[in-house]
This record gives structure tokens, C-alpha cells and sequence, in this order.
């Protein structure tokens, strides 16, 4: 930020507390609109939800052997989301990278409410709902316990984890911010922050535990992104489905996952920016950095799409490769190719500063990326289950139904629900990390200006 | 809604008498935390600043916090208390298959890991919350002022009513543009 000269230079410490807590305030007429339309999805998707609960499965679009499908391509998606967050809040914060200290709450945020909606489709997905609690090892009256050994229940302690790590990593940032809000806030806000804040008054000492702590907090959190999407890689790579039974699987759904958590970022920021009036402290600087981070996950993508092609050709194995001909050429070639489009050749835009640089170009990119890698986790579960080579129900059929799209609606609404609400509540830019990248004021600097 | 007395004691302890300086500008804190510490006060400031500066932390010069100690007990803890559920359960109900070992520990290592990260993460927020509790109570209710989580940095010196003028004029010396007794 300021190191870069990005930062205009009448953006002080009170600038930043006033500017970021004036976010808090009323919401305007486009706020309402925005929240108004994430629930009305939302609604859409408990309607599609509640008859699914009532009529069960039947009412989703799963035909053998495509027992997984749109539920779990949005359970993917989602958790996918939610790592450009903790990348962007732990390992660049573990790089020092000054530059994310605009961004990272806004990822944060967006991570705790991508895995709140990818934890839901498991559930949604596991047909008899209310029995979810089997997973949960608990003693029980039949002395079972779960099956380690399943990657199922790999995933479940892996995004249980995730969850709790982001949601305390986010709180924690969080504490100082609302502080400063407390202190320059009126009215119910002040009681609400004053609550919230848990006394924080940023002395010697509570800066002393809190940087430590929040070391530790990343360095934690650093691995455990790794692993949650290797985790949910192993999902599919444990299995002898070809397209997915391969190695390759963790190092590129975790470039996956960032490319599309980071365009994410983008999509986001790009109207808050706008509506909360925060373009002095998200410049295009932050954007370029953003596309460039998109641009190299989406190269290590575009490479694994060439590589998983390549090695089904040399493997010479015939089920691999006529899994991956059914992916580009059978019934769902328009999937792969969006997917391929979307995710393989758009980022190479990025490459260009002036693209980088234009905040439109970029939200449009963004939106691309967002619809490619759902269509990529699309092609990898239903494509290559539909195109199963060696069953009786070869290059199987499958249909999405009312039921599959309302309740992905519903995920967006709700997804968009939380974020809406959090960011007109509570801090969506960090106002002391930004502030941490400030030049201090100083006598030498004070008697300058003068 | 009233405290029960033992809860206030923790929340809000006494006040403590001292004096509070505002000051406008980090060096000037530094300055003014330096003349205290060479005049044997050391041990009797807070400082107050709204974002964490290493120019601060080099003057107080305090030791590192020991919430780390919480965190490598927690993630130890975890990562055991990963090993014992994976192991008691598979053995408390075998499943064998294809004559492979119950208790398998390659997969067993992903569940563990998780549990490490999970418990660290948590006792990391405990210790946070236990040490700044703790620290807090050691310093009793001082003066504070709303300035010091936006552009201000702060130093309370705690002191009795015989001490307080010499203060006020090291902080006033340093270049606080307040000085308040409390």
C-alpha cells in the first residue's frame, strides 16, 4: 500500500477509522436491493429444499451411476471458495505481504460463509437428513464407530476443522476493528460493539498476546488449507472412477480452489468497493494483485487440465482414455469446453497489465472464472461419472432438475445473505492492518508537513 | 443486570490511580516510555496504540508471550487425542478387510493432523484470552481514552498523588499533548 505508493497521501490513521467505520452505517437503496435479491434465491431454495425433504432424492436429478451431482459439484465449489481466504489472511500474512491488508477481511468473511454453504450439501445430499449426527463418532446402543479409513469422514474432520479454525481466525482480526468501531460508533452500535469488542483497548499487553496469537492462528491455518482441499480431492482420487483416480488430484484441486476463491475476492470487492465509497483504501493496486494471484493459480489449472489429458493418452489405458474423449467429445462436450474456455484460456487476459488494471475487465473475468470452476467440478463428478466406460449404463444420461438448480440458487442466496449482512455490520476492510502499513506519525513527518 | 462480586472482581477491577499522557506521535511515545523506564518506572506503564509497532515493543521491551506454550500443548493434545479415537475405534469394532491391518496408521495421520490444527487453534484463543485477562487484572482499571484505537497512542503511568506531578512533567517533557491525572 503506502511502500508501493498506491495510497493517496491524505489517507491517515483517522482517515482509515472514519472512512471504514462509515461502512457501518445506514444501509443505502442498492444495499436493500442486493440484500433483497439473496433472499429471494434463498427463499427459492428452501422451497426446492422442503419438498426434497418431503418427496425425497426422487425429486433430484440422480440416474445410475450418477449418484453424485449437482449437490456435491456445489459442495465442491464452495469449499473451493473458501480458500482463497485463508490464503490470502494466513500465508500471505505469514509472507508479510502489506498488500493484503485491504482485502483479506472481505476473504475472510467470504471463507466462513463458503464453508457455512458447502457444509450444507453433504446434508442436503445424504438423503435421510436428520440421521447427518451418524457421521459424529458417538458411543451408540450398536457399538459402531465411523470408518476411519473412508475419506468421507477424512472430510468431515477436515471441513468441521476448517470451519472452526476460519471462524476464529476471523473473530480474532476482527476484535480490534470493533473496537475502533466502538469508539467512534453511537447509539445501539456502540452497545453492540462495545459487547463485541470483549474490552479491547489495544494495550502493550493485549498486542503482545493478540501478535503471538495470531501467528500461531496462521500458522496453523497455513497447512489445514493445504489439506482441506487435498482432503477433498481424495474424495474422488481414492476411487477407481477414471478422471479420478490420480495423483495429481490434491495439488490441483488446491490451485483450483484459490484461482476460484480469488476471483471470488474480485466479484465481491468490486461493488463494496463502489458502495462503501473505499476507493482510496482499495485501489487498483490491491485489483492488480488480486489478477496476478488469479493468473498464476490459473496457469498451475490450466496445466493440470493439459497434464490429467496427457497422462490419460500415454497411460495407455483404455478406460482413462475413453473417460476423457467422452469429457471433451460425448454428450456433456459443451460443460468441458465452458470449463476449458472459462478456466484454460481467459486467464491468459491477465497477462496484460491494462486488463489487470481495469476494475470492469477484471469483474468480468472474475464472473468467467466463478462459472468455469463450477463447471469444472461439474465435469469431474458428473461427466466422469456419466461416462464410466466399463458399466452396463455406458456414457449414462443425466438431467439437472428444477429441484438441483432451485437449491444451488438457494446456496447463492445464502452465501450472499451473510456476506450482506456482515459487511454493513461489522468491519469489512481490517482498520489496524490497514493502518499497519501506513507510514506512523512522527515529529519529523508532522514538523514536513508544516 | 448486576455482576455477581467474584465475576466484577475479574471484569472490572479497582481503578488504579496514575497519570495518562495522549500522545500525537509514535517517537514521542517512544521517548516519553524511555525517560520512564530510566527513571525506575518501568514496571508501572501501559501503553496504549492503535495498531501493534515494533518501535514500541523494542521500548518496553517486554518478554515473548507465552500464549505460544498453550499452543504447542493444544496441537500435541489433538494430535493424541486423533491418534486414540482412530485406533480405540477401529479396534474396539474390527473391520477386516482383505486381511489388512485394523488399525491402519497412514490414514489415521489426516485425522490427527486435523485434530492438531482444531485443539492448537483453539487453546491458542484460550491462552490469548487467559493471558490478557490475567494482565488486566495485574493493571487494574486505568484511564483510557476513545483516541487510542484511531490515531492516538497512550502511556499510563501508575503512581500515588505524591508522584503524579513528576510525571505529568516526563510525559509533558516527551511531548504528550495531554497529561491527565486519574
Amino acid at each position: 500500500m503506502a511502500q508501493t505508493g498506491s495510497t493517496p497521501t491524505r489517507v491517515t490513521y483517522d482517515f482509515v477509522t472514519r472512512a471504514i467505520a462509515n461502512t457501518l452505517g445506514n444501509p443505502s437503496r442498492g444495499y436493500f436491493v442486493l440484500l433483497g435479491a439473496a433472499v429471494t434465491l434463498l427463499a427459492i431454495g428452501i422451497t426446492c429444499l422442503l419438498f426434497l425433504l418431503r418427496y425425497g432424492l426422487g425429486l433430484a436429478g440422480y440416474s445410475h451411476p450418477v449418484y453424485w451431482a449437482v449437490f456435491i459439484t456445489c459442495f465442491v465449489f464452495w469449499v473451493g471458495i473458501a480458500h482463497s481466504g485463508t490464503l490470502i489472511s494466513a500465508i500471505l500474512y505469514l509472507f508479510r505481504s502489506g498488500w493484503r491488508t485491504a482485502v483479506y477481511r472481505t476473504a475472510e468473511a467470504m471463507t466462513v460463509f463458503a464453508v457455512m454453504t458447502a457444509g450444507l450439501f453433504p446434508l442436503i445430499h445424504i438423503g435421510r437428513q436428520w440421521y447427518f449426527y451418524w457421521l459424529i463418532p458417538y458411543p451408540n446402543e450398536r457399538g459402531l464407530w465411523p470408518n476411519f479409513k473412508s475419506p468421507l469422514i477424512w472430510d468431515e474432520f477436515a471441513i468441521g476443522t476448517y470451519f472452526t479454525v476460519s471462524t476464529v481466525f476471523l473473530i480474532m482480526g476482527l476484535i480490534p476493528d470493533i473496537a475502533a468501531a466502538r469508539d467512534v460508533a453511537t447509539g445501539w452500535r456502540k452497545k453492540l460493539y462495545a459487547l463485541t469488542a470483549i474490552g479491547w483497548r489495544g494495550t502493550n499487553e493485549q498486542w503482545r498476546h493478540y501478535t503471538r496469537g495470531y501467528l500461531y492462528l496462521a500458522a496453523l491455518a497455513t497447512p489445514l488449507v493445504l489439506s482441506v482441499h487435498s482432503v477433498v480431492s481424495w474424495d474422488f482420487a481414492m476411487a477407481i472412477v477414471p478422471g479420478w483416480h490420480a495423483t495429481l488430484f490434491a495439488p490441483y484441486f488446491v490451485a483450483g480452489a484459490i484461482y476460484s476463491g480469488v476471483a471470488m475476492v474480485i466479484t465481491l470487492l468490486v461493488p463494496i468497493r463502489k458502495l462503501f465509497h473505499l476507493e482510496d483504501i482499495i485501489t487498483v493496486h490491491h485489483f492488480e494483485n488480486l489478477a496476478k494471484l488469479c493468473l498464476f493459480t490459473g496457469l498451475i489449472v490450466s496445466f493440470s487440465y493439459v497434464t490429467e489429458n496427457f497422462v490419460a493418452w500415454f497411460s495407455g489405458n483404455a478406460d482413462e482414455r475413453a473417460g476423457f474423449w467422452f469429457r471433451a467429445f460425448g454428450s456433456f462436450w459443451w460443460a468441458s469446453w465452458t470449463m476449458n474456455i472459462c478456466n484454460g484460456l481467459l486467464p491468459y487476459l491477465l497477462w496484460f497489465r491494462k486488463v489487470r488494471t481495469s476494475i470492469t475487465g477484471l469483474f468480468v473475468i472474475s464472473i468467467f472464472v466463478n462459472i468455469g470452476m463450477w463447471f469444472e467440478r461439474f465435469v469431474i463428478i458428473v461427466v466422469s461419472l456419466a461416462g464410466e466406460p466399463y458399466t452396463h449404463w455406458t456414457n449414462a444420461n443425466y438431467n439437472a432438475t428444477w429441484a438441483d438448480w432451485g437449491i444451488m440458487a438457494g446456496s447463492f442466496g445464502w452465501f450472499f445473505m451473510w456476506f450482506l449482512l456482515f459487511v454493513k455490520n461489522f468491519p469489512a476492510v481490517s482498520i489496524s492492518e490497514v493502518k499497519e502499513v501506513l507510514p506512523p506519525p512522527t515529529r519529523a513527518k508532522a514538523r514536513a508537513g508544516a | 443486570m448486576m455482576m455477581p462480586k467474584a465475576l466484577a472482581d475479574i471484569f472490572h477491577p479497582p481503578a488504579t490511580p496514575g497519570v495518562l499522557g495522549v500522545f500525537g506521535h509514535l517517537d514521542a511515545t517512544v521517548e516519553a516510555i524511555e525517560k520512564l523506564k530510566a527513571g525506575g518506572h518501568g514496571d508501572e506503564l501501559t501503553v496504549y496504540s492503535p495498531i501493534p509497532r515494533h518501535e514500541l515493543e523494542a521500548a518496553i521491551a517486554q518478554p515473548t508471550s507465552p500464549v505460544r506454550m498453550w499452543t504447542l500443548i493444544g496441537g500435541m493434545t489433538g494430535c493424541g487425542i486423533g491418534a486414540w479415537l482412530t485406533l480405540y475405534m477401529s479396534y474396539d469394532w474390527p473391520v477386516v478387510v482383505g486381511g489388512k491391518p485394523v488399525g491402519s496408521i497412514l490414514p489415521y495421520v489426516i485425522i490427527m493432523f486435523e485434530m492438531t490444527v482444531l485443539f492448537g487453534a483453539l487453546t491458542t484463543i484460550l491462552g490469548l484470552l487467559f493471558n490478557a485477562l490475567l494482565a488486566s487484572r495485574h493493571q487494574g482499571t486505568i484511564a483510557y481514552d476513545p483516541r487510542f484505537t484511531n490515531d492516538k497512542f497512550g502511556v499510563f503511568v501508575r503512581c500515588g498523588a505524591d508522584q503524579a506531578g513528576a510525571m505529568e512533567g516526563v510525559l509533558r517533557g516527551a511531548g504528550a499533548e495531554e497529561v491527565r491525572r486519574a
